[in-house]
């Protein structure tokens, strides 16, 4: 898949075989090969007003074709923070 | 505090007006991003896992209750309701919009902030001792010469494309509480044989990938003369300092590969050859920004009010007071430390609701100023030793009188890999593992002053290397790894931790640094020998050995 964060907010969005862009990773393109991956990514940096610092991500396919985060990278843009979002007192 | 004069408001209003014409243009398609990103890093804003990050400065670490009012608001309307203390006293907030920050930004000049210079490749902001100003036997407040530089330097031309960036830190005490050892130029002011004001000038320390602890380039140079003599150091960096490479980029490579002495003869040679090119500072310069500062109108208080006698009867104050109040030079009064770092949260994070209650805090009880120290915590600088009493119920209620000061779980930890796009591994759950493990406060008391540091990969924003025990995440094939390091120092005896063994994995990382400080425990010839004398005196063997033995 192409991934990279939407310009006018930074969030995390997902190249879409519609050549568009999705904040889903269940609507990201799936690509097999290096060309498929190398066309996808040249479409995704051509669209510079809509998405900053798009690259290729590796994702893994679970039976029936759900789409999750190949690496703890991925995993943390697609799912958030590991940790309590605001600071606990004691 | 530091009065701003028109010249800083309009320069910061004109700052504003630019950046938001910039990001207008960059929303439009009109500039691309290759072009947009200088104009945004050097107004801090950089771009993370999740969003935007804007990085503000806070100089010298000196903040109004105003400013911190301000902060919080950016916090509340901006972000999702937090800042992060960073550990070279700058907030970031991490879910900034782009198209938002132009008004943020403006919110912030309202109050005197900004965040030009918090990136890029220039002169970052100028830190200093979190006590200058208060701390007992200061030579003087070295903020006086932190913002002499940070005027000198703030769109210098010469200096806004440097090789690399290029970080300054300021003590004016012996005990050093700005690291300065690990900074590009560390200054020390101190007054010499002929009671002269100056400055020892150290260059070359950095951590980073490759580490150096810096070195004395000049034993003395006259206050008057800082700026020129500055000037010619980093003049010398510009010119030879590498471009080609980014991890060779920093001042500290370049004074390793010529050697403390070339380099100091070159530096001597460009200061000579400048000759007087406006840069030595009159005295009326000098006392022109001292006359800037203002100090609060301390009363005359006794060293040990009644309020303070009774609530010594307490157990909890008292263990509070032993860990977080300090010895201020004017009787009556202490600094006090407000731990950032509650059991269980991310170091260094605070909400805008507690920003907005330390602001209310320090105009009820340290004449509206706070401070933030590199070790991510606050500071109230001028607390009346009768209102302890009362400012302790107060911290208490919002979470923020945790007695950890300088203990085990006050721990430094930079964002880790739940935010940094440049991070291997995570930080804030391994520190917050880590204080679960050691929130017994008898316990951490038992242990002593032991400073926890951990980065997420080897940049080390959370200063691993010179953390008692520091922990620097790494990937291997996919899985995060830590590797530990002993026996580091961030004061006047910096010194590098050194490498135990190989990498733990995460899971069992709380488990090792359980097991080094039981070893030292038992190793400690007595109870004052702090975990990182215990590791001078022994080494490294006998912790790696604990470590290793069964794993």
């Amino acid at each position: 898949m192409v991934t990279a964060n939407r310009t006018w907010d930074g969030v995390v969005i997902y190249r879409t075989a519609q050549q568009g862009w999705s904040a889903n990773l269940s609507d990201a393109a799936i690509v097999r090969t290096s060309d498929e991956a190398r066309t996808l990514l040249g479409e995704a940096t051509a669209d510079d007003v809509g998405a900053i610092g798009p690259y290729i991500a590796p994702v893994e396919l679970k039976d029936g074709g759900e789409i999750k985060p190949g690496n703890l990278r991925e995993h943390i843009r697609s799912e958030g923070l590991t940790i309590d979002l605001l600071p606990v007192p004691a | 505090m530091y009065a701003y004069d028109e010249l800083d408001r309009t320069l910061i209003n004109e700052r504003v007006s630019e950046f938001r014409d910039q990001v207008k243009r960059r929303l439009s398609g009109e500039l691309t991003e290759d072009e947009f990103k200088m104009l945004r890093l050097q107004n801090g804003v950089y771009l993370q896992l999740h969003a935007y990050m804007f990085r503000v400065a806070i100089p010298y670490g000196t903040l109004s209750s105003k400013q911190l009012r301000a902060l919080a608001r950016v916090g509340r309307r901006y972000d999702r309701g937090y800042g992060h203390f960073t550990t070279r006293q700058n907030i970031q907030f991490n879910w900034i919009k782009l198209a938002e920050l132009p008004d943020a930004l403006a919110d912030l000049a309202e109050v005197g902030i900004h965040a030009m210079q918090t990136s890029g490749n220039n002169m970052r902001n100028v830190t200093s001792d979190q006590w200058a100003g208060v701390a007992p036997g200061e030579v003087e407040d070295p903020r006086i010469w932190s913002e002499i530089l940070r005027q000198h330097t703030t769109l210098h031309p010469e200096f806004s494309f440097l090789p690399r960036k290029f970080k300054i830190a300021i003590t004016a005490s012996e005990h050093d509480r700005a690291a300065i050892k690990v900074h590009d130029i560390g200054l020390r002011l101190y007054k010499n044989a002929e009671g002269e004001t100056g400055f020892e000038v150290l260059v070359g320390g950095g951590l980073g990938r490759t580490p150096f602890i810096g070195k004395t380039i000049k034993p003395f140079v006259h206050g008057r003369d800082i700026l020129s003599y500055v000037e010619a150091i980093l003049r010398v960096y510009n010119q030879y300092g590498r471009r080609d490479n980014i991890y060779k980029a920093r001042i500290k490579i370049l004074v390793h590969e010529l050697g403390i002495e070339k380099f100091a003869r070159e530096v001597d040679e460009e200061w000579k050859q400048m000759g007087d090119v406006g840069l030595t500072l009159d005295h009326s310069v000098i006392e022109e920004v001292r006359s800037r500062f203002s100090y609060p109108a301390y009363e005359k208080l006794p060293h040990m009010p009644d309020e303070l006698k009774q609530a010594a009867h307490d157990p909890l104050f008292e263990r509070w007071r032993r860990n977080s109040v300090f010895p201020h030079k004017v009787q009556g009064y202490s600094i006090v430390t407000l731990s950032l770092k509650p059991v269980g949260a991310p170091p260094g994070d605070a909400t805008s609701d507690q920003m907005d209650a330390v602001a209310d805090l320090a105009d009820r009880y340290s004449f509206g100023e706070i401070r933030v120290g590199h070790e991510q915590n606050l500071c109230l600088p001028h607390v009346a030793k009768r209102d302890l009493p009362q400012l302790w119920k107060a911290l208490d209620r919002i979470g923020l009188a945790t007695p950890n000061v300088n203990l085990v779980t006050d721990i430094i930890a930079c964002p880790g890999l739940d935010y940094c796009s440049l991070a291997n591994a995570r930080s804030i759950p391994i520190a917050q593992e880590l204080t679960r493990r050691f929130a017994n406060h008898d316990t951490a008391e038992l242990i002593g002053r032991l400073h926890i540091n951990i980065s997420g990969c080897i940049n080390a924003c959370g200063h691993h290397h010179v953390g008692h025990i520091g922990i620097l995440g790494v990937e291997k094939n996919g899985e995060e790894f830590y590797q530990i390091t002993i026996g580091g120092r961030a004061d006047e005896g910096a010194q590098m931790g050194t490498l135990i063994g190989p990498a733990i994995p995460y899971a069992e990382v709380a488990d090792v640094i359980e097991d080094i400080v039981e070893a030292y425990l038992a190793l400690r010839d007595r109870p004052e020998e702090l975990f990182v004398d215990a590791v001078k005196r022994l080494g490294v063997e006998p912790f790696k050995e604990r470590v290793y033995a069964t794993r």
